[in-house]
């Protein structure tokens, strides 16, 4: 596979968010407005970019049986890190994100890279598929939480928008707004994609 | 099979003829929720009207261009999205905007049946799934009460206990016929339960759903009563109040979304009934009744796993 396809295949081909299911929980949890939506999908591709890297230059020296809970203990690292710094440098951030930023740890899109192809890949390969991956899930994010704050909040990264901003549907900035904008895009790209496999 | 007219058709068992069809039986949904409408026309006049139409056009509307968009057989003609539009308006306040009940027939029929496949193969029952919609979304005007007639805004019964604002309580005979405030089609205990007596009549709805929801309600109610020292006054009047009446007897009887087993119907109604008057009594909200059966409704398959029949012949059951 070449550099180009690994990374491009984790912004539309194998998203994370919308085509591998994966980081659903956060997802729901904090894209109640854009900000939070591009804060959380950079914390994570810091952490993926730093994750795949020592986990690819490492991956000769992990012993097999244990390696989950060195991938674990990297990221762990990583994720400590970056909370550090967003409390230092971005503390409005760092409070609307809340704990959905430790919980960075449990991802299971950066242990599943890790897991995946880190582990079998060589450095330059590992950060291709990091940065397409955290680029994928970023976008993601943004593309869930744009619908939730327009429609919920009647603002786009905190600018009110004519029309919208009078009377809102709180529902969508509620957590049952995740759900349902969520589902809808899903089934939106389910539907493409169902198009495209037609016409092929 | 139209080409083949004139060819013997041959079907397996049973071979019964019923007149009964998802547009006749809707159409008698309809014919049953006409006492409320005029009910709810005679208390709260024009505005009636307007939130009643809006709900309607608009689902009517939503479905077709739904269905015309999903590449699915356009059945407008089977009446059941103009009765998610009657349903929804009349749970909705008579001073609702009008753009409101618009989105909340839309939220109905798009995200709350068309989406989950159409009319059979959705999980909950439209119209609330439109009300929780707004609701959530529009707190204030979604519970603009007004007094019927001259339209003074107030509180609804309901309301006036959960706040203890200190306000009289209306008389039950009130109560009954629908002079309080409260939701375009809810107020009229005596409009619903006509129409429900000849759904039941036309044995369209299971007395079993409604008969466990209200008992349960009564019962617990009754008890709560008792320790208050209100006696049979203050079951009676939770009867009578908020959506009960409309819920127990047109939204927790759905066809799709409640179990199919008497059994397990049985267990819905209570089930309805406990989640109501624990929502009523102990809950945020003054009424309960539209999450209740959205609650209910999502346990609707599981109830009827563990309440099928045994198997004429079988073993014993593995229910």
């Amino acid at each position: 596979m070449n550099l180009a396809k690994t990374f491009s295949k984790g912004i539309i081909n194998e998203n994370p968010l919308f085509r591998l299911m994966l980081g659903m929980c956060p997802a729901l949890a904090i894209t109640t407005s854009v900000e939070n939506g591009i804060g959380m999908g950079m914390a994570f591709t810091a952490v993926l970019l730093a994750s795949n890297i020592v986990v690819s230059l490492l991956r000769k020296v992990i012993p097999d049986s244990i390696r989950i809970p060195c991938f674990i203990v990297v990221i762990a690292s990583f994720v400590t890190i970056t909370e550090m710094v967003m409390h230092a440098y971005a503390p409005a951030l760092f409070e609307s994100l809340g704990i959905f930023i430790p919980l960075i740890v449990v991802n299971c899109i950066i242990l599943g890279r890790a897991e995946a192809f880190a582990s079998k890949n060589g450095l330059v390969p590992s950060v291709m598929d990091a940065l397409g991956m955290g680029l994928g899930y970023t976008l993601a994010l943004v593309t869930v939480s744009a619908v939730r704050e327009v429609l919920g909040a009647g603002t786009f990264l905190g600018i009110p928008i004519v029309g919208l901003i009078d009377n809102p549907a709180l529902v969508m900035i509620l957590p049952p707004g995740g759900f349902i904008a969520l589902g809808c895009i899903l089934a939106l790209l389910n539907k493409m994609q169902q198009k495209k496999a037609q016409s092929n | 099979m139209n080409n083949q007219g004139n060819l013997l058709t041959v079907t397996p068992s049973p071979h019964l003829h019923s007149s009964n069809s998802i547009p006749a039986a809707m159409r008698d949904v309809i014919i049953a929720l006409i006492p409320a409408f005029i009910a709810s026309v005679y208390f709260f006049r024009i505005s009636a009207v307007l939130v009643v139409a809006t709900c309607i056009v608009t689902a009517v509307v939503c479905e077709m261009v739904a269905q015309k968009l999903m590449k699915r057989d356009v059945t407008v003609n089977d009446y059941s999205a103009v009765i998610t539009g009657l349903l929804l308006a009349l749970t909705l306040p008579a001073t609702v905007p009008l753009w409101v009940a618009a989105i909340g027939a839309a939220v109905s029929i798009i995200i709350g049946k068309q989406l989950f496949g159409g009319l059979g193969n959705n999980i909950f029952n439209p119209a609330l799934i439109g009300r929780a919609f707004l609701l959530a979304s529009w707190p204030v005007a979604t519970t603009g009460w007004v007094t019927p007639i001259d339209g003074v805004s107030t509180a609804t019964p309901l309301g006036i206990i959960k706040e203890s604002l200190g306000s009289e309580l209306p008389g039950l005979t009130d109560m009954f016929i629908g002079n309080i405030s409260g939701c375009l089609g809810e107020t009229s205990a005596l409009a619903l339960l006509l129409g429900a007596l000849y759904l039941i009549y036309k044995k369209h709805i299971d007395w079993r759903i409604p008969t466990g929801y209200l008992a349960t309600v009564f019962v617990i109610t009754a008890v709560v009563g008792m320790t208050k020292g209100q006696g049979l006054t203050y079951p009676v009047f939770h009867l009578f109040a908020g959506g009960l009446m409309l819920g127990a007897f047109f939204m927790a009887t759905d066809w799709v979304t409640t179990p199919v087993t008497k059994k397990g119907r049985v267990v819905f109604g209570i089930g309805c009934g406990l989640i109501t008057v624990l929502i009523r009594l102990k809950g945020g909200y003054p009424e309960g009744v539209c999450y209740s059966i959205l609650l209910m409704n999502t346990l609707a398959p599981l109830i009827d796993r563990y309440t099928k029949d045994r198997v004429f012949g079988g073993g014993k059951s593995h229910a």
